[in-house]
């Protein structure tokens, strides 16, 4: 099973384009709600008062089902792979299962899990279990959901052992990496902003774990959870051929020009006028996301737009066949060649995707989303454009989307090289401009599909 | 769904104008239509157009033989099949990457929508069985083996083998290649893992390759009856065998 590790997930973003000028009303109401922080209010959840209540919707909030329950299994019971570099976990049973899960954990333990990363016995637990993010969640939240995992149905179910690969294995190593990279701390409200990004950045931080996708994995320089703060400056998604975009960059997922209710609207019903969901991403809105309560959207959007723009283009292991010039562009310099390849390119969009993305590459912003100026398209990794134009795929099934629009799957209709073409043409189409993709690139998605 | 549409081409009204560096998309926008029909482009790009015209009946086998013909099966079964490639019962990556984010009521939905179709069907195939292959075919479709436990095709898939509501699928209309890929699945086990009614498993595996070839090739050569559907009863017997009383109760 090659599912995302983690499952917080990547945006395939597929936006409407040019900037828009911020409306004047938000700006100021964004302004009026700088406030002073108010601590009491990022650890209180807007959600239903009692404790089991609340604790299963930030049990929903951090998405511990998703990964926490096998496909077509239990729900908590445990039982699903993620691979990784790393080796394969296999998740852990959390129902109150004396036996198997964990009836014999009390609060504490289950705090110092949340909070230190360490198990019942004290050893430590590797990240794939994201405590480097949930060690920012309040004492009071981690009981709350403490709380509802007692009160599930037990299930006796025993799940297969990790499959770590040598030299990750060693328990030395893991404590080593501890040492170096995870420093356990609830979330500090920072003085100068609002309650309102405050509780965004706390969610967002911790029990949302965004960071567990949209940076860099990489166990060298351990930006796994590193010490100092999230960048979400975006990141291959480990175990699986999804590129999660950067969150603060203008070229990728950086929503700094969204309307706030953009922003709440892609988050609770995966789709928006400005970006369409699919993919991991699409999995976390469905089980996770489109349950905010109003108050705690709004909050994660509001810290979201708040992210600086960092500008970076990706590192250039990305970037085939491209024209580095002063003005960063990626997109490839026009020769003859290259004008042909986007000619052919051309006539397969025109035949097989202008019914439904425009001539002009509009689309049908919120249904099918326009191509030109779509940053998910023209984002230096193709690997989400290539997919979805492989696999296809729905956005999620959401109350407030219940019976989404879909993409066709194209890849027993494409050869390598068509797909690689058409692509590149919708990627330098419209006032688009990025790197050519080839048919190579193509070629290794399709490796990942089985 | 309507009004979250129109809030959409109201806010691309809205940025066009704020669009005009990006050159050409100040076009207007795609207009969608509100349907089913609309919604189920993923599907019909392997199963075929909706089309009630030559081409959509030639269409609806698919690009080839193993994207078979869903319009008109009944809709408890096609809801099934879509629940068990989702949830990873019936293991086939394209369709399980298709419907991962999407909900019961959903599926649901595509289940009627499909099973409510009303195609033509696509001309038999040619028949490629000796006579010695046809009689063993039409031996298993109306006779069974009682020594092995293998009932008559006809005894569930319907007196004109059309399928029995709500979840047992017609056989006519499929082609062949399909009809021996399904056979193989169910003998390994591969079509409905894990789950308990398992009854054409076991007939599958006791079946022999040259008689499932040679049922499926029978099937695959016989024309379609006109204005024939799902048979709507199955025997209190065979019900009970595949548990589908069990079945019934997972409906939404």
């Amino acid at each position: 099973m090659k599912r995302s590790l983690l499952a917080a997930g990547s945006f395939l973003l597929v936006f409407q384009g040019a900037s828009l000028e911020l409306s004047e009303a938000s700006a100021m109401r964004e302004r009026a709600a700088t406030a002073k922080p108010d601590a009491k209010a990022t650890a209180k959840a807007a959600a239903p008062n009692s404790l089991k209540a609340r604790g299963e919707y930030l049990a929903r909030v951090g998405n511990c089902m998703g990964c926490h329950t096998a496909q077509d299994g239990r729900p908590y019971a445990g039982g699903r792979s993620l691979s990784t570099p790393f080796g394969t976990f296999v998740t852990p049973n959390i129902t109150p299962d004396k036996a198997t899960g964990i009836g014999k954990w009390s609060a504490d333990d289950f705090w110092k899990a949340m909070h230190e990363g360490k198990s019942r016995d004290g050893r430590p637990l590797y990240p794939a279990f994201p405590y480097t993010e949930y060690t920012k969640v309040t004492r009071e939240d981690s009981d709350a959901i403490f709380t509802h995992l007692q009160a599930l149905r037990p299930v006796a179910q025993n799940n297969p052992p990790n499959q770590i690969k040598p030299p990750y294995n060693l328990q030395p190593l893991l404590s080593l990496w501890r040492s170096v990279y995870f420093k356990p701390g609830i979330y500090q409200p920072q003085p100068g902003k609002s309650a309102e990004w405050n509780r965004g950045a706390y969610l967002v931080q911790g029990l949302g774990h965004c960071s567990a996708c949209h940076e860099e994995r990489n166990p060298i320089t351990g930006a796994w959870g590193a010490a100092g703060g999230e960048t979400l400056g975006g990141g291959q998604i480990m175990g699986s051929n999804w590129y999660a975009p950067s969150l603060t960059s203008s070229q990728e997922a950086g929503t700094a020009e969204w309307r706030i209710e953009e922003i709440v609207q892609l988050l609770t019903t995966g789709v928006s006028a400005r970006a369409t969901t699919s993919g991991p991403m699409a999995e976390v809105i469905g089980h996770s996301l489109q349950y905010l309560t109003k108050e705690d959207a709004r909050a994660m959007a509001v810290y979201l737009k708040s992210l600086s723009d960092n500008k970076t283009a990706r590192p250039s292991k990305f970037m085939p066949l491209t024209r580095a010039d002063a003005s960063g562009s990626t997109a490839p310099a026009l020769s003859e060649q290259v004008r042909d390849w986007l000619q052919q390119g051309a006539k397969i969009y025109k035949e097989h995707c202008e019914d439904c993305h425009g001539a002009s590459g509009q689309g049908a912003p919120g249904v099918y989303p326009p191509l030109a100026g779509n940053r998910g398209v023209t984002m230096t990794p193709p690997v989400n454009a290539i997919r979805s134009i492989l696999n296809g795929g729905y956005p999620p099934s959401t109350s407030g989307n219940p019976f989404p629009y879909g993409m066709p799957p194209f890849a027993q209709v494409l050869n390598d090289a068509e797909v690689a073409l058409v692509l590149s043409y919708i990627r330098n189409a419209w006032g688009n401009g990025a790197s050519l993709v080839t048919a190579e690139q193509i070629d290794k998605s399709r490796e990942g599909m089985h | 769904m309507t009004r979250l549409f129109i809030a959409a081409l109201i806010c691309a009204a809205g940025f066009s104008t704020a669009n005009a560096t990006v050159g050409a998309a100040s076009a207007a926008p795609i207009d969608v239509p509100d349907t089913m029909a609309e919604r189920m482009k993923p599907c019909t790009i392997c199963h075929g157009e909706s089309k009630a015209d030559a081409a959509g009946a030639a269409a609806m086998t698919g690009r080839d033989a193993y994207y078979p013909r869903i319009a008109g099966k009944p809709e408890g079964y096609l809801f099934n099949q879509l629940r068990n490639f989702r949830d990873g019962r019936r293991y086939y990556r394209p369709m399980a990457v298709l419907l991962e984010n999407l909900s019961d009521q959903y599926l649901m939905q595509m289940a009627q929508y499909f099973s409510a179709l009303k195609q033509p069907y696509p001309p038999p195939e040619r028949m490629v069985s000796s006579p010695a292959e046809i009689k063993l075919a039409l031996k298993l479709i109306d006779h069974g083996d009682p020594a092995r436990k293998i009932p008559a095709c006809r005894e569930c898939h319907g007196k004109e083998l059309m399928g029995t509501k709500a979840f047992i699928p017609g056989l006519l209309g499929l082609p062949r290649a399909y009809m021996i890929a399904q056979f193989g699945a169910w003998r390994s086990g591969g079509l409905m893992r894990r789950q308990s009614a398992d009854c054409m498993s076991e007939i599958a595996k006791q079946l022999t390759a040259e008689e499932a070839n040679a049922v499926a090739a029978w099937l695959a050569a016989q024309p379609v009856p006109a204005g024939t559907g799902p048979g709507v009863a199955l025997s209190a017997e065979m019900s009970g065998r595949c548990g589908l009383g069990q079945l019934s109760g997972t409906l939404p």
